[in-house]
């Protein structure tokens, strides 16, 4: 039977040159360095996901992506790019800035950081061989993933953040991605998160384009939490609207650990969020949300993978998309249920809202199950905008877009509500507000 | 409570090694060497006097699978198949077309008889309830038609029904018209070896504006040692028409796996209705999981004509591996689709099963109620598509699959997938997972049922749904089968 040869595509053909150019330029040796091989002799091996990869069935990059752009240097302007940035200004809370990837330290409030809370920049971290640096890579669940890959192959800033036992940090953390350039680049951003047993702790994530080349971003943010802990996550993509942009959030849950974590999309071309959750320790919860809105010919794709290892957990996943114009909304979500992880309570819903003919919505929520005493159910739904409720407010005198307006604003509410940060909750509704404002 | 006890009992009674249909008839077969070549194609073509096109069409398809590759991504594990070792052709040797129920081998009667197929049953019971009940059986022993009951009946209102081969030779006009055109040839591997040498199987024409009388019925067998079965079906309503067709199968125990690769068409004009049922309860394995049937099945309607109507329902017990998709292709303007499933697995079994609803046409209805029951150490798994293309506007589906895990060494797995292209289709998917509630339970044992009449009771409930969608004469088989599958993992 006739085997079928990838051919290999451009892109695929300048990523694997543009390694071995780089690797022995990117910081950290030794272990790190094979890290880097083998990361990406996974790449290598299996070029640009495509729809023929189950994971990446709606989301093929190999056609998107049709170069590999150079990995990103830090940029002579480093701080005027940063103070470009606009998103969470209003929030109250200790900054990290990256500009393009790379950690600005006279835009990071690295002298004022909260009592428990250490920051190391990653750079320095790997070129020392930083003992936290042990943290990366634990989710099961995610390895060979190909966004994470990518990352850990060609990682190149970022920061160690370690948040010492039973701190309660009263400052949320601002990490604040801006991108921006002439020519096109390319983005690895690395974040660890150690948050010890007992700590709790606020992280909240900006994601911006500010230039006028197409870049492509690939940020990893790491979170490995211990027992009793307390983890409020948002993030906001607000990328460029030419960016490609791969996003991955990979957390290990200890026991009786809490992590609420939200995730606004409006920006990017093409957009992949990515989750990967394990749940390490007993009595935990988890809550995941997410408010996407597409327009034009945006294609966004959340994908979530909810890994149930231990017993006596519980998570909450609920997602909200509203498309228009040309736009293509994923969302694949998996719960696995492992055969000792008895009492689970999983739930998850995807809603999406498609406001016009030609928008186009993938749901793909699936369940894994090895355990018996367990609870899980999933929901998908799609479609458009009730008739009734619209008649009912323009039968009140509101005009229909007005009346649109406000039934999209209460569609994406319920998953906005999430966020319990008030600064930050309002920034997020303003902003579907003004996306809903430019609306035609 | 008798029909509940009846099921503890039989449950309790059988253990999986002791597989209620296990037995083999032992009939002399006239067998086509072993292997499979443009010969054996040939071969099986002429063995079934087919015309020329025919014997062309089974070769392309030959051609073509020799080009394919086994799908993988179902999440089944079985060892590789050696397409080579599998016999592909076997008949019954026998008086040449037996035109009544004594004219046939009384070891196959007898076969019949200790599966309880109620041949003859089915007669006395068309008497007592009128012509409306009854049941024509085009029954299918290893890969040739045997008997055909009722044709007569049928030829007065214009039905044909009869085997594929016959159907090929007689009414070339409309095989040649229809066959490939729901399933292509190249749809899928297993579609695609079918497609080259099935050897027989039912074909249904319903003529314009007929309801059929009577529910027509295949039960499927295989027994021979080593032969895969590639069953055909085509079943065509006319505009306007009406069927209700039915699908059992047992299958004797043995060592060897064995592969079942059938494709089903259906097709669907003008305001027509089809409605198919399956019961299948082919050999599942011994206790350690060895042996049993491997069941790769390509199963579509076509809902051509507006307001036409094709209503899957099936009861999956049975077969080490079920790999099956009865799908609906919603093409006419309110045309309807339907899915009712429930699939049982038990012991080593594997299941991976579901539907796709593939909305074309304006104002397309469909639902899915999928009922997976996992016990044992078998894998369960949903698999199923709804998707609604850029015209299908006012398309509208439900979704609705629920898993019940019986035993802690079991998966029950759902992989749908839901693409819409159009804002005014509506979808809605829901699933869920669960065990039987300690509250269901408590609620059973205090009114004095003991633990596994219990059990049986809300099984029973849980796939009350589905069986409420099949005929009369199936719903009882069915439910015995549910029952015996379920044996051990009660309680």
């Amino acid at each position: 039977m006739a085997e079928i040869t990838p051919i290999r595509t451009a892109a695929e053909v300048a990523l694997v040159e543009r390694f071995e150019d780089l690797k022995d330029k990117l910081p950290g040796s030794g272990e790190i360095a094979r890290g880097r091989d083998e990361a990406f002799a996974l790449i290598a091996a299996a070029g640009l996901p495509n729809r023929r990869v189950e994971e990446w069935k709606y989301t093929d990059l190999r056609s998107a992506v049709r170069e590999a752009a150079p990995l990103a240097e830090r940029p002579a302007d480093a701080a005027a790019l940063v103070d470009k940035g606009r998103a969470f200004a209003k929030v109250d809370a200790v900054r990290l800035s990256f500009a393009n990837g790379h950690l600005v330290a006279e835009r990071s409030d690295l002298a004022a950081l909260p009592a428990g809370v250490t920051v190391t920049p990653l750079a320095a971290a790997l070129a020392e061989g930083h003992p936290l640096l042990a943290e990366m890579g634990k989710v099961a669940v995610a390895k060979g993933n190909f966004a994470l890959a990518l990352n850990s192959a060609f990682m190149m800033d970022g920061a160690l953040i370690k948040v010492a036992a039973g701190t309660a940090v009263d400052k949320a953390l601002h990490l604040r991605f801006v991108n921006g350039g002439a020519s096109p680049f390319a983005t690895a951003p690395r974040i660890v998160i150690l948050v010890e047993d007992g700590a709790s702790v606020t992280v909240h994530e900006s994601h911006e384009g500010v230039g006028t080349a197409a870049y492509q971003a690939n940020s990893v943010v790491e979170i490995v939490a211990g027992n009793g802990t307390t983890i409020t996550h948002a993030r906001l993509n607000a990328e460029q609207a030419d960016a490609i942009a791969l996003s991955t959030l990979a957390v290990t849950l200890g026991a009786e650990a809490k992590l609420t974590s939200l995730g606004a999309v409006t920006g990017g071309s093409l957009s992949r969020h990515q989750v990967f959750l394990a749940f390490a320790g007993e009595h935990s919860s988890l809550t995941l949300g997410g408010a996407t809105m597409l327009r034009g010919r945006q294609h966004a794709d959340t994908t979530l993978v909810v890994d149930h290892a231990v017993p006596h957990c519980d998570s909450r996943e609920l997602f909200k998309t509203v498309i228009d114009g040309e736009a293509t909304g994923v969302f694949q979500g998996k719960i696995i249920v492992r055969p000792d992880a008895q009492k689970t309570d999983g739930r998850m819903m995807s809603a999406a809202l498609l406001l016009s003919e030609t928008a186009t919505m993938n749901n793909k929520p699936e369940l894994e199950i090895f355990a018996d005493d367990v609870q899980c159910a999933h929901g998908a739904t799609c479609g458009e905008l009730d008739d009734d409720l619209l008649f009912y407010l323009t039968a009140r005198g509101l005009p229909r877009a007005v009346a649109e307006a406000l039934l999209v604003q209460a569609f994406l509410g319920e998953a906005l509500e999430l966020v319990e940060d008030e600064a930050v909750r309002e920034e997020l509704v303003a902003r579907a507000e003004g996306w809903l404002g430019e609306r035609t | 409570m008798p029909a509940v006890q009846e099921t503890v009992e039989r449950v309790k009674a059988i253990d999986v090694e002791q597989y209620k249909y296990g037995f083999e008839t032992t009939i002399e077969m006239d067998k086509a060497p072993k292997g499979l070549n443009e010969d054996i194609v040939r071969l099986i073509s002429s063995k079934k006097g087919e015309p020329e096109w025919m014997t062309e069409w089974r070769l392309e398809a030959f051609r073509r699978w020799q080009t394919m590759r086994e799908p993988k991504w179902a999440r089944v594990n079985y060892p590789p198949i050696d397409y080579q070792e599998l016999y592909y052709y076997a008949a019954p040797k026998k008086n040449p077309a037996p035109k009544s129920l004594d004219e046939v081998d009384p070891e196959i009667l007898k076969t019949y008889e200790k599966l309880g197929i109620p041949l003859r049953e089915q007669e006395i019971l068309a008497g007592v309830e009128g012509a409306g009940s009854r049941v024509a059986v085009d029954a299918v022993f290893d890969s040739v038609s045997v008997v055909t009951t009722f044709k007569e009946e049928l030829k007065k209102a214009g039905v044909i029904f009869c085997s594929i081969s016959e159907a090929i030779r007689e009414y070339p006009e409309l095989v040649r018209k229809y066959l490939g055109s729901v399933v292509p040839v190249s749809d899928n591997f297993f579609a695609t070896l079918n497609s080259a040498v099935f050897t027989d199987g039912s074909f249904v024409y319903i003529p314009e504006g007929v309801r059929c009388p009577m529910e027509l019925s295949t039960y499927f067998r295989i027994n021979e040692r080593n032969t895969g079965q590639f069953e055909r079906t085509l079943i065509i309503a006319d505009k306007g028409s009406y069927v209700s067709y039915l699908e059992g199968c047992t299958a004797p125990a043995r060592d060897e796996n064995q592969l079942h690769a059938a494709v089903v068409e259906l097709i669907a004009l003008d305001d027509a209705e089809i409605k198919y049922s399956t019961v299948q309860n082919w050999y599942p394995g011994d206790a350690e999981g060895k042996g049993g049937v491997y069941n790769f099945v390509t199963k579509r309607g076509d809902c051509r004509g507006a307001n036409s109507k094709i209503s899957w329902t099936q009861v999956e017990t049975g077969s080490a591996i079920t790999w099956k998709y009865p799908s609906c292709i919603l093409r006419g303007d309110n045309s309807r689709g339907e899915f009712y499933s429930i699939a049982i697995s038990n012991g080593y079994q594997q299941v991976d099963s579901g539907t796709k609803m593939i909305h074309l046409g304006k104002n397309t209805t469909s639902r899915i109620i999928s009922k997976g029951i996992a016990a044992g150490r078998s894998e369960n798994t949903y698999r199923g598509l709804v998707s609604a293309h850029r015209k299908a506007s006012g398309a509208r589906n439900f979704t609705n699959c629920d898993s019940l895990l019986i035993g802690d060494k079991c998966g029950a797995h759902t992989v749908p997938y839901i693409e819409s292209k159009n804002a005014s289709a509506v979808f809605e998917h829901e699933a869920t997972t669960s065990k039987i509630s300690d509250d269901q339970m408590f609620y059973c044992l205090q009114r004095g049922l003991d633990e596994e009449e219990a059990v049986a009771l809300i099984v029973n409930g849980f796939v009350k749904d589905v069986l409420q969608q099949l005929p009369m004469e199936f719903a009882v088989e069915a439910q015995k089968l549910i029952s015996i599958s379920l044996e051990g993992s009660v309680g």
